[in-house]
C-alpha cells in the first residue's frame, strides 16, 4: 500500500517526531474504517441506485435486493453490512435503510423507527464503553443521514421539515435533491433556494462544513455550501458519450452524465462524503451528537431521586462522582450525629453522675452532723452523769459527817442528860 | 491482522464486495492524519533514575532543545515529581510534551518508599482521565491527556547487576507504564562489559518477572526494525548537548584525553536506536498502549473497587440506567443500615448506663439506710442512757429533799433544846 515519503534524516537537529503522522496512518490502515450512512425517503427516489453509484457495488443486486424491491407495510429499519477494499485500505460499510418511509396515507411518527434506531446504537456505544471489562467498540452509530427530497421543485414537504427537526441533533443530515434530472438548472436553482430559505426558518440544523486554515480549501468549500442542497442524479449503467464511458441516464434527448458537473451535483457528494469529510462526520458523531445522547441519558439516571434544582448547574459530575459526594456527605453527616449523640449522651452521663455525686455527699454529710450530734450528746450526758456522781459523792461524803455530827451531838446530850441527872441526885 | 479482521466482520454478517471503480475511501487514512496534525500530538515521558545519571541532559539531547531547570542537589528528604510541558515542532507536526522527573530519586538512606510518590503521580493521571471520562458532560476531544506514556528507566552504569531499588521500583511500575530500562552514561562502561551487563539485566528482568515494554512486531512495515532493537535492550545511552568537530561537522559528543563519544555514533551507544524507537517509529503506539492497556487496567480496577461490576457476561448488553440506578439503591441502603446500627448501638450504651447508674443510686441509698438504721439504734441507747441518768437525778433529788427535811426537823428540834438550856441557864 502507499505510505507516506519517509522524513530526510537530518542529523542536525532531528528528532523524529514529525514521523508521527506516518505513525498513526499505518496504524489505522492495519485497524481499518468503519462507517454507518443511513438513506431516507419516500420510495422510488432512487435510493438504492444512489448507493450503487457512490459505492461503485451492487450493494443491492438480485442476490441481496434493496429495500424497493421488498414490499412493506409499516416503515422498517434495515442494515447491510458490505466489506469494501481499496488500496490498501479496508472500510467496513453499513448502510441503513428506511423502507416505508413516507410511503404511507398517514405519515405521523414515520420517523420514529429511524430515532429509535439511532438512538439504540448510541445506547449500545453508550452501554459498551461504560463497562468495567472493555474491549475493542465497534462504532456501529450513525455518521451520516442522506435525506432525499422529491424534486417537486415548489419546497420541502411537511414530512421533510417534521422529519429533520426530530433528527439534527442525533445525526449528521445532508439534505439531497433526487432524481435532479427531472429539473432544469434554473428550476434547480430556485428549488436550492426556497428549500435552504425554509430549512433556515425551521432553524433546521443541516451538516455544516467545518472551518480549516488553508484558505485554498476553505474556497472551495465555500463554493460547496452556496450549491447546498446538492442535487443528485445516480446510475450505474455505462453507456459511451462521445468515445468515453461514462455512467448515466439515457433518455432519448440525450444523457444526463452522472459524474458530469454541469449535470448534477453527485461528484460534490461523493467527493465531500467519501473522500474529504468521512473522518469529520464520524468526528462530529462522537463529539456532538453521541455527547448530547450520553449527556442526557447519564443526568437523567443520576439526578433520578434527587432536587434536580439544586443540581442544574453541577452537570459536569460523573455519575460516580456524583455518588462519591453523596456518600462522602452522609458520612460526613453520620459523623456528625453520631459526635452530637455522644455529646449528648456525656452531658446525660455528667448530669446523673454529678446528681449522685451530690446526693452522696449530702447524705454523708447529715450522717456527719447526726454523727457530731450524737457524740455531744453522749459527752453532754457524760459530763453531766460526772458530775452527778461528784455532787453525789460530796453530798454523801457531807451526809456522812452530818451524821457522825449529830450522832456526836446526840451522845453529848446524851453524857449531858445524863450529868443533870446525877447532879440532881 | 487485517485478515483476521475481516474473517471477524464477515462473521458479523458482512459480506465482501468488489467495487467497480475508484471511489475514494482510501483517503481515509489521511483524512485521520489530517485530523490529527490540525489537532497536534502530545507526549508524555517520565524520567526515573537516581540523581546525577544524566536525565536532564538526557531529554535535552533527544528533543534537541535545553529543557527548564538546574541539576538538583543530594539532599532531597523524599521523591517528588516534577512536571515541565513544551510546545515543539518539528516540520507541520506540533507536539506537546511533557517530561516528568523524578527528583531525589535514590537519594535516601531508606529507599523503601521511594517508588510510592511515583505510582501515585502515575496513578492520579489516570484518576484525572477517569474523572474526566466519567462526567455527565465532558469534552474528551480536547483533554490535556497528562497520562505516562513512557518511563524511561535510568540504570546506573555500574557493569554488574540491577540494585535492589532498580528491581523492586520497576516491579511496581510495569503494570501502571510502559517502561524502556536505558543504562545512563554508558560511556563509563567497555565494550564488552556493556554485553555482560546487559545480558545481566535482562537476565534479572526476567527472573523477577518485570514486564518492560517491548517493541511491537505484529505490523509487517515495522515488525523486523522492532523485533531487532528488542534484542539490543537495554539501550546504553550517553548524552550530550555539547558539540564538538568531528572532520568538517559538529556533531554532539563528550570529549575525553582518550577520545570523543559522539552521541549519535551507533558504534559508540545505542542513543540513535533509543531516539528511534521511542520518537520515530513507536511513539503512536507506546500512546496507544497506555490507554488501551494500562489505563484499562487503571480504570477497571478503580471501578471494580467501588463495587460496579458487569451484570451480563460480553454477548448480552446491559443497561447502564439499570446499573446506576442498582448501584445508588444498594449504597443508600447500606448507609441507611450503618445509620440504623449507629442508632441501635446509642439506645444500648444509653440502657447499659442507665442500669449502670441505677445500680449505683441504689447502693448508695442502701448505704445510707445502714447508716441511717445505726443512728437510729445508737440514738435509741443515748435515749436510754439519758433516762437512766435522769431516773438517778431524781432519785438523788428525793434522797437529798428527803434528807434535808430531816435535818431541817432534826435542827429545829436541837435549836430548841438549846433554847431551853439557854432559858434555865439564864435562870
Amino acid at each position: 500500500h502507499t505510505e507516506r515519503p519517509q522524513q530526510q534524516k537530518n542529523l542536525e537537529g532531528y528528532v523524529g517526531f514529525a514521523n508521527l503522522p506516518n505513525q498513526v496512518y499505518r496504524k489505522s490502515v492495519k485497524r481499518g474504517f468503519e462507517f454507518t450512512l443511513m438513506v431516507v425517503g419516500e420510495s422510488g427516489l432512487g435510493k438504492s441506485t444512489m448507493i450503487n453509484s457512490l459505492f461503485l457495488t451492487d450493494l443491492y443486486s438480485t442476490d441481496y435486493p434493496g429495500p424497493s424491491h421488498r414490499i412493506k407495510k409499516t416503515v422498517q429499519v434495515e442494515q447491510s453490512k458490505v466489506l469494501v477494499k481499496e488500496g490498501g485500505v479496508h472500510l467496513l460499510l453499513t448502510i441503513v435503510d428506511t423502507p416505508g418511509f413516507g410511503d404511507a396515507v398517514d405519515n405521523s411518527n414515520c420517523w420514529q423507527p429511524v430515532t429509535d434506531h439511532i438512538d439504540s446504537k448510541f445506547e449500545d456505544y453508550l452501554n459498551a464503553e461504560s463497562r468495567v471489562n472493555r474491549r475493542q467498540m465497534p462504532d456501529n452509530r450513525v455518521h451520516c443521514c442522506l435525506y432525499f427530497i422529491a424534486p417537486s421543485g415548489h419546497g420541502l414537504k411537511p414530512l421533510d421539515i417534521e422529519f429533520m427537526k426530530r433528527l439534527h441533533e442525533k445525526v449528521n443530515i445532508i439534505p439531497l435533491i433526487a432524481k435532479a434530472d427531472t429539473m432544469t438548472p434554473e428550476e434547480c436553482q430556485q428549488f436550492k433556494k426556497q428549500i435552504m430559505k425554509e430549512i433556515q426558518e425551521h432553524k433546521i440544523k443541516i451538516y455544516e462544513f467545518p472551518e480549516i486554515d488553508d484558505e485554498e480549501e476553505m474556497k472551495i468549500i465555500r463554493k460547496i455550501k452556496d450549491r447546498l442542497p446538492l442535487a443528485v442524479v445516480g446510475s450505474n449503467t455505462i453507456i459511451e458519450v462521445s468515445g468515453k464511458r461514462v455512467r448515466g441516464r439515457q433518455y432519448p434527448w440525450g444523457v444526463a452524465e452522472v459524474e458530469n458537473g454541469e449535470h448534477c451535483d453527485f461528484t460534490i457528494l461523493r467527493n465531500m462524503l467519501i473522500r474529504t469529510h468521512m473522518q469529520d462526520l464520524k468526528d462530529v458523531t462522537n463529539n456532538v451528537h453521541y455527547e448530547n445522547y450520553r449527556s442526557k441519558k447519564l443526568a437523567a439516571v443520576t439526578y433520578n431521586g434527587v432536587d434536580n434544582n439544586k443540581n442544574k448547574g453541577q452537570l459536569t459530575k460523573s455519575p460516580l462522582a456524583q455518588m462519591e459526594e453523596e456518600r462522602r456527605e452522609h458520612v460526613a453527616k453520620m459523623k456528625k450525629m453520631e459526635q452530637e449523640m455522644e455529646q449528648v449522651f456525656e452531658m446525660k452521663v455528667k448530669e446523673k453522675l454529678q446528681k449522685l455525686k451530690d446526693s452522696e455527699a449530702e447524705l454523708k454529710r447529715r450522717h456527719e452532723q447526726m454523727k457530731k450530734n450524737l457524740e455531744a450528746q453522749h459527752k453532754e450526758l457524760e459530763e453531766k452523769r460526772h458530775q452527778h456522781e461528784e455532787e453525789k459523792a460530796s453530798w454523801e461524803a457531807q451526809q456522812r459527817i452530818l451524821e457522825q455530827q449529830k450522832l456526836d451531838a446526840s451522845r453529848l446530850k446524851q453524857n449531858k442528860k445524863v450529868n443533870i441527872f446525877i447532879d440532881q441526885q | 491482522a487485517a485478515e483476521m479482521r475481516i474473517a471477524k466482520m464477515e462473521g458479523e454478517g458482512a459480506r465482501a464486495v468488489p467495487l467497480a471503480g475508484h471511489v475514494g475511501f482510501d483517503s481515509m487514512p489521511d483524512q485521520l492524519v489530517n485530523k490529527s496534525v490540525n489537532h497536534g500530538f502530545c507526549f508524555n515521558i517520565l524520567c526515573v533514575g537516581e540523581t546525577g545519571l544524566g536525565k536532564s541532559t538526557l531529554m535535552d539531547t533527544l528533543f534537541n532543545t535545553k529543557f527548564e531547570g538546574e541539576p538538583t542537589q543530594h539532599n532531597q528528604p523524599g521523591v517528588t515529581l516534577k512536571s515541565n510541558t513544551y510546545e515543539l515542532q518539528e516540520s507541520n507536526v506540533r507536539l506537546k510534551l511533557t517530561v516528568v522527573n523524578t527528583v531525589g530519586f535514590g537519594d535516601q538512606i531508606n529507599k523503601e518508599d521511594s517508588y510510592k510518590s511515583i505510582v501515585e503521580f502515575i496513578d492520579a493521571q489516570f484518576e484525572a482521565y477517569l474523572q474526566e471520562e466519567l462526567k455527565i458532560k465532558r469534552t474528551l476531544h480536547s483533554y490535556h491527556d497528562t497520562r505516562i506514556h513512557a518511563c524511561l528507566y535510568f540504570i546506573a552504569p555500574t557493569g554488574h547487576s540491577l540494585k535492589s531499588l532498580d528491581l523492586v521500583t520497576m516491579k511496581k511500575l510495569d503494570s501502571k507504564v510502559n517502561i524502556i530500562p536505558i543504562i545512563a552514561k554508558s560511556d563509563a562502561i567497555s565494550k564488552s562489559e556493556l554485553a555482560k551487563f546487559k545480558i545481566k539485566i535482562t537476565s534479572e528482568l526476567v527472573s523477577n518477572g518485570v514486564q518492560i515494554y517491548q517493541f511491537p512486531t505484529d505490523d509487517e512495515s515495522v515488525a523486523e526494525i522492532n523485533s531487532t532493537m528488542n534484542s539490543h535492550l537495554p539501550f546504553a545511552v550517553v548524552g550530550s548537548t555539547e558539540e564538538v568537530k568531528i572532520g568538517n561537522k559538529m556533531v554532539k559528543a563528550r570529549q575525553y584525553p582518550w577520545g570523543t563519544v559522539q552521541v549519535e555514533n551507533e558504534n559508540h551507544c545505542d542513543f540513535v536506536k533509543l531516539r528511534e524507537m521511542l520518537i520515530r517509529v513507536n511513539m503512536e503506539d507506546l500512546r496507544e498502549q497506555t490507554h488501551t492497556r494500562h489505563y484499562e487496567l487503571y480504570r477497571r480496577c478503580k471501578l471494580e473497587e467501588m463495587g460496579f461490576k458487569d451484570t451480563d457476561p460480553d454477548s448480552k448488553p446491559f443497561s447502564l440506567q439499570e446499573t446506576y440506578e442498582a448501584k445508588r439503591n444498594e449504597f443508600m441502603g447500606e448507609l441507611q443500615k450503618k445509620e440504623e446500627e449507629m442508632r441501635q448501638m446509642f439506645v444500648q450504651r444509653v440502657k447499659e448506663k442507665e442500669a449502670e447508674l441505677k445500680e449505683a443510686e441504689k447502693e448508695l441509698h442502701e448505704k445510707f439506710d445502714r447508716l441511717k438504721k445505726l443512728h437510729q439504734d445508737e440514738k435509741k441507747k443515748l435515749e436510754e442512757k439519758k433516762k437512766s441518768l435522769d431516773d438517778e437525778l431524781n432519785t438523788f433529788k428525793q434522797k437529798k429533799t428527803a434528807a434535808e427535811l430531816l435535818q431541817n426537823q432534826a435542827q429545829q428540834a436541837g435549836g430548841s433544846t438549846t433554847l431551853k438550856r439557854d432559858k434555865e441557864r439564864k435562870k
